[in-house]
C-alpha cells in the first residue's frame, strides 16, 4: 500500500531544528506543491504547527521515496540532510498510519488529550485537498484519523479532565457554581497565568467582571479586555461581597485578606460560597479562610495538584485509547488491501458485460421478429446468468485472505484480463 | 396479580439499585450517560409496575393503601420514585439514582417481607381523612427522604472541593451549588406538605376524638420533625445559612422522620401504630 510519513516532533527534535523545518507561511503552498512533484510520490498533505512538521504520502516506492523526499527538505529548507536525519522519524506502512492515528488521537501531544491537534490535521489535509495533492488513499486515510481520535474521545476520558492550571480553576468554578453566567468574577492584581484563567472564565461564561489593581490605570485597561469594570484598590474589600469568583495575582508581600476580613464579607453575603484562587507566590491570601464555611480557597499549589492527578489520569486513558487504535490500523490495512483486487473485479464485470452484449446483439439479428415481451425475458435470463457466474469470484477477491495475489493472478490469466490494468 | 406486580416492581427496584451502585463505584465523569439512562429506564418500569400494583390494592381493599407496614412501606417507596422522577426531569442529575434507589429498594425489602394481607379498616380510620391525612405525610416524607439523598450527595462533592483530592465521584456528582439548591426545593415541598398533613390529622382527630391534639408520640415526633424543616428553612431566610449546614440538618431531620415511622411503630404504643 506504500504510506509514507516523514516528521520531527517535540519528542524527537527541539525548536531550533522544528523551526528550520517548519513550513510556515508561504512556504506551506509552495511545499506542497514541490513534495507533490518529487519523484515517487503520488499524494500528499503536510501538517506544520508549533510542536511537529510531518508529512503524509503515498509512494511508489517506500525506500527511493523516503530518499526523494528527504533531498526535497534538504533542499528546500537549506539545510544539511545530516543536521535533520537523525531527529526525523520515517514510518512506513501499518506503522504510517498507526501514527497519523495517533496524532490525530492526541496520543502524540506534548499535552496528551490536547484537543488542538485534531483542527490542525483537519486543516492541514484540507490545504492539500485544495492543492489537489491528495487521492483516495489519503482522503480515506484522513478520514479514518477523524474517526478513531472521534472515538478515542467519546470512549476513552483522555480530553476529559483539565490539565492547566487555568482550565482548573474553570473546572473547579463548574464544581461548585451552577451556572457561571450569573456569577461574578474578581480579577485581583495581573500575570500571565490569573488573564488566562479569567479569560477561560470570561469564555465559559462569566459576565460580570471586576478588576483591582494598584495602579488604577493598568487595571483600567485589563477591565477594557474583558469588557469589565476597573475598581480601585482600597474598594476590593467592599465589592468582594458581590464577588462569587476571585483570581488573585498580587506581587504583595503579605496577606492582602484575612480571615475576620473574610468572615465580614462571608456574613454580608449571607455566606453565598465562594471560590478564590490565590496564584500569587507568596501567597497573598490567609490559607486559613479555607478553613471557613463556603469558602473554597485554592492556592497554585493545590491546583497543580489537580493538574497532576488529571495528567495521571490520562496516562491510564492513553492505554485504552492505543488499543482502540490498534483496531482501527487493522480495519484501514484489510481497507487498503481490498483495494488491490478492486481494478481485477472492474475488469471481470466488463469482460462479462462486453460478452453478453455481444452474444445479445447476435441473438438479435437472429430473430429480429421476437416481440418485446419475450425479448426482455431473454435479456433479463442472460443478466441472470453472467450475475450468477462472476459473483462467487468477486466475493473470494474482496475477501482478506492470504493468497489473494495469487487469486488475483489466477483469474486474469483464465479470463485473459491484460495485466497492463490500473492497478496501482 | 397484586403479588406478582409487587414482586416485579422489586425486582426491577433491585436491578436499578444493583447498576446505581456500580455507578457509584466506577467513579470517573460519565462518558455517553447511557448508564444513567438505563438506571432511569429501569426504575422507570418498576414505577410503572409499582403504580398498578398500589392501585390494585386500592382497589381491592376500597381505600389507599396504606394501613398496614406493609403498605405503608410500599406507598412511602412509591412516593420517593415519584419525587425522584419530578427532579431527575427538572435537573437532570444522573448520579442521584445511585442515593436513592438503594433507599428505595430497602423499603421496598423491608415492605416484601411483612404481612400482606388485606385487613378490615377498624371504624375509627374509616374516613375520607384517611387517604388525605396520609398521603399528604407520605409526598412530604419522601420529599425529606430524597432531601436527605442530596444532603449526602453535597458533603460528598464539599469533602472533595475542600480536600482538594477530586477523586472518585468528583467528576459525576454536580455543583454543591445545585445539589444546595434541590436540596433546598426539596424541603421547600416537603415543609407545607407536613404542615397540611398536620392540620389534617388534627381536624380528623377533633371529627373523631372531638380533641385536636392527643401527645400521641407519632404526633410528637411530627412536631420534632417539623421543627427541624422550620429551622432549616428559618435560618436560610434570616442568616443566610445555607450549604453544609442544611445538609447535615436535612440529614438529622430525615433520621427523625424514619424513627417517627419506624420507631414509633415498633417501639412506642401510638393510635398511629398500624395493627
Amino acid at each position: 500500500m506504500k504510506i509514507l510519513v516523514l516528521g520531527v516532533n517535540h519528542k524527537t527534535a527541539n525548536v531550533e531544528l522544528r523551526e528550520r523545518l517548519a513550513f510556515n507561511g508561504d512556504k506551506l503552498e509552495s511545499g506542497v506543491s514541490g513534495l507533490h512533484n518529487v519523484p515517487d510520490v503520488r499524494e500528499i498533505a503536510l501538517l506544520s504547527t508549533c510542536n511537529r512538521v510531518e508529512l503524509y504520502t503515498y509512494v511508489n516506492n517506500i525506500v527511493s521515496g523516503a530518499d526523494n523526499i528527504k533531498k526535497f527538505l534538504s533542499a528546500f529548507h537549506n539545510i544539511p540532510r545530516n543536521d535533520f536525519e537523525k531527529s526525523l522519524y520515517v514510518h512506513a506502512d501499518s506503522d504510517a498510519i498507526r501514527h497519523v492515528f495517533r496524532v490525530a488521537s492526541s496520543l502524540d501531544s506534548m499535552v496528551v488529550g490536547e484537543p488542538q491537534i485534531l483542527g490542525q490535521l483537519k486543516d492541514a489535509f484540507d490545504f492539500a485537498l485544495s492543492k489537489k495533492t491528495t487521492g483516495v488513499l489519503l482522503n480515506k486515510l484522513m478520514k479514518k484519523a477523524i474517526s478513531t481520535a472521534k472515538r478515542v474521545r467519546t470512549e476513552t476520558r483522555i480530553a476529559e479532565n483539565a490539565v492547566s492550571i487555568s482550565f482548573a480553576a474553570v473546572e473547579l468554578a463548574k464544581k461548585i457554581f451552577i451556572d457561571l453566567s450569573s456569577k461574578s468574577f474578581m480579577l485581583l492584581g495581573a500575570g500571565e497565568m490569573a488573564e488566562l484563567a479569567a479569560r477561560h472564565l470570561v469564555n465559559n461564561g462569566v459576565r460580570d467582571v471586576l478588576v483591582v489593581n494598584r495602579t488604577y490605570e493598568r487595571g483600567y485597561e485589563l477591565a477594557k479586555e474583558f469588557n469589565g469594570k476597573a475598581v480601585k484598590f482600597e474598594d476590593f474589600l467592599h465589592e468582594l461581597i458581590h464577588t462569587d469568583i476571585i483570581i488573585c495575582s498580587t506581587g504583595a508581600p503579605s496577606y492582602m485578606l484575612n480571615k475576620e476580613q473574610m468572615q465580614k464579607v462571608m456574613k454580608e453575603r449571607k455566606h453565598k460560597p465562594v471560590f478564590i484562587i490565590d496564584i500569587s507566590v507568596p501567597r497573598n491570601i490567609d490559607p486559613d479562610i479555607n478553613k471557613m464555611e463556603n469558602v473554597y480557597l485554592y492556592d497554585v499549589d493545590d491546583l497543580q495538584e489537580v493538574v497532576d492527578t488529571n495528567m495521571l489520569e490520562r496516562q491510564k486513558e492513553a492505554e485504552k485509547a492505543e488499543k482502540i487504535i490498534d483496531e482501527e490500523v487493522q480495519k484501514f490495512i484489510s481497507w487498503t488491501s481490498s483495494l488491490q483486487s478492486v481494478p481485477t473485479i472492474v475488469s471481470l464485470r466488463q469482460k462479462a458485460e462486453e460478452i453478453k452484449n455481444e452474444e445479445l446483439e447476435k441473438f438479435k439479428n437472429k430473430y429480429p421478429d421476437m416481440d418485446d415481451e419475450k425479448m426482455k425475458a431473454v435479456e433479463y435470463l442472460t443478466t441472470a446468468i453472467t450475475n450468477k457466474l462472476i459473483h462467487p469470484p468477486t466475493v473470494t477477491l474482496k475477501e482478506d485472505t492470504e493468497d489473494r495475489d495469487e487469486l488475483i493472478a489466477m483469474i486474469k490469466k483464465l479470463y485473459g484480463i491484460n495485466g497492463d490494468d490500473n492497478e496501482e | 396479580m397484586r403479588t406478582i406486580l409487587f414482586e416485579l416492581a422489586l425486582t426491577f427496584y433491585f436491578a436499578a439499585t444493583i447498576i446505581s451502585i456500580i455507578e457509584i463505584f466506577k467513579g470517573g465523569p460519565n462518558i455517553n450517560k447511557k448508564e444513567s439512562r438505563v438506571l432511569l429506564f429501569i426504575a422507570g418500569i418498576g414505577f410503572v409496575i409499582h403504580t398498578a400494583s398500589i392501585i390494585y390494592r386500592y382497589a381491592a381493599a376500597g381505600h389507599l393503601p396504606i394501613t398496614s407496614m406493609h403498605e405503608a412501606s410500599s406507598f412511602f417507596a412509591w412516593c420517593i420514585v415519584l419525587i425522584f422522577f419530578f427532579l431527575e426531569y427538572r435537573y437532570r442529575v444522573g448520579i442521584m439514582g445511585s442515593f436513592i434507589m438503594p433507599m428505595v429498594f430497602i423499603l421496598m425489602l423491608s415492605s416484601s417481607v411483612l404481612p400482606r394481607e388485606i385487613r378490615p379498616l377498624s371504624p375509627v380510620l374509616q374516613s375520607y381523612w384517611l387517604g388525605i391525612h396520609t398521603f399528604l405525610a407520605f409526598l412530604g416524607n419522601a420529599a425529606f427522604a430524597v432531601a436527605f439523598g442530596t444532603g449526602i450527595m453535597y458533603l460528598v462533592q464539599e469533602h472533595y472541593l475542600k480536600s482538594k483530592h477530586l477523586g472518585g465521584l468528583f467528576q459525576r456528582l454536580p455543583s454543591i451549588q445545585t445539589l444546595a439548591e434541590i436540596n433546598y426545593r426539596l424541603i421547600t415541598i416537603g415543609f407545607p406538605l407536613l404542615t397540611l398533613a398536620i392540620i389534617t390529622g388534627a381536624l380528623w382527630a377533633e371529627s373523631v376524638w372531638g380533641t385536636y391534639w392527643r401527645w400521641d408520640p407519632k404526633e410528637v415526633w411530627s412536631l420534632i420533625t417539623w421543627f427541624i424543616y422550620a429551622l432549616v428553612l428559618h435560618i436560610r431566610l434570616t442568616a443566610g445559612w445555607r450549604g453544609k449546614r442544611a445538609a447535615i440538618l436535612s440529614i438529622a431531620g430525615f433520621i427523625v422522620v424514619l424513627f417517627t415511622f419506624f420507631g414509633v411503630n415498633l417501639l412506642l404504643k401510638s393510635i398511629h401504630r398500624f395493627p
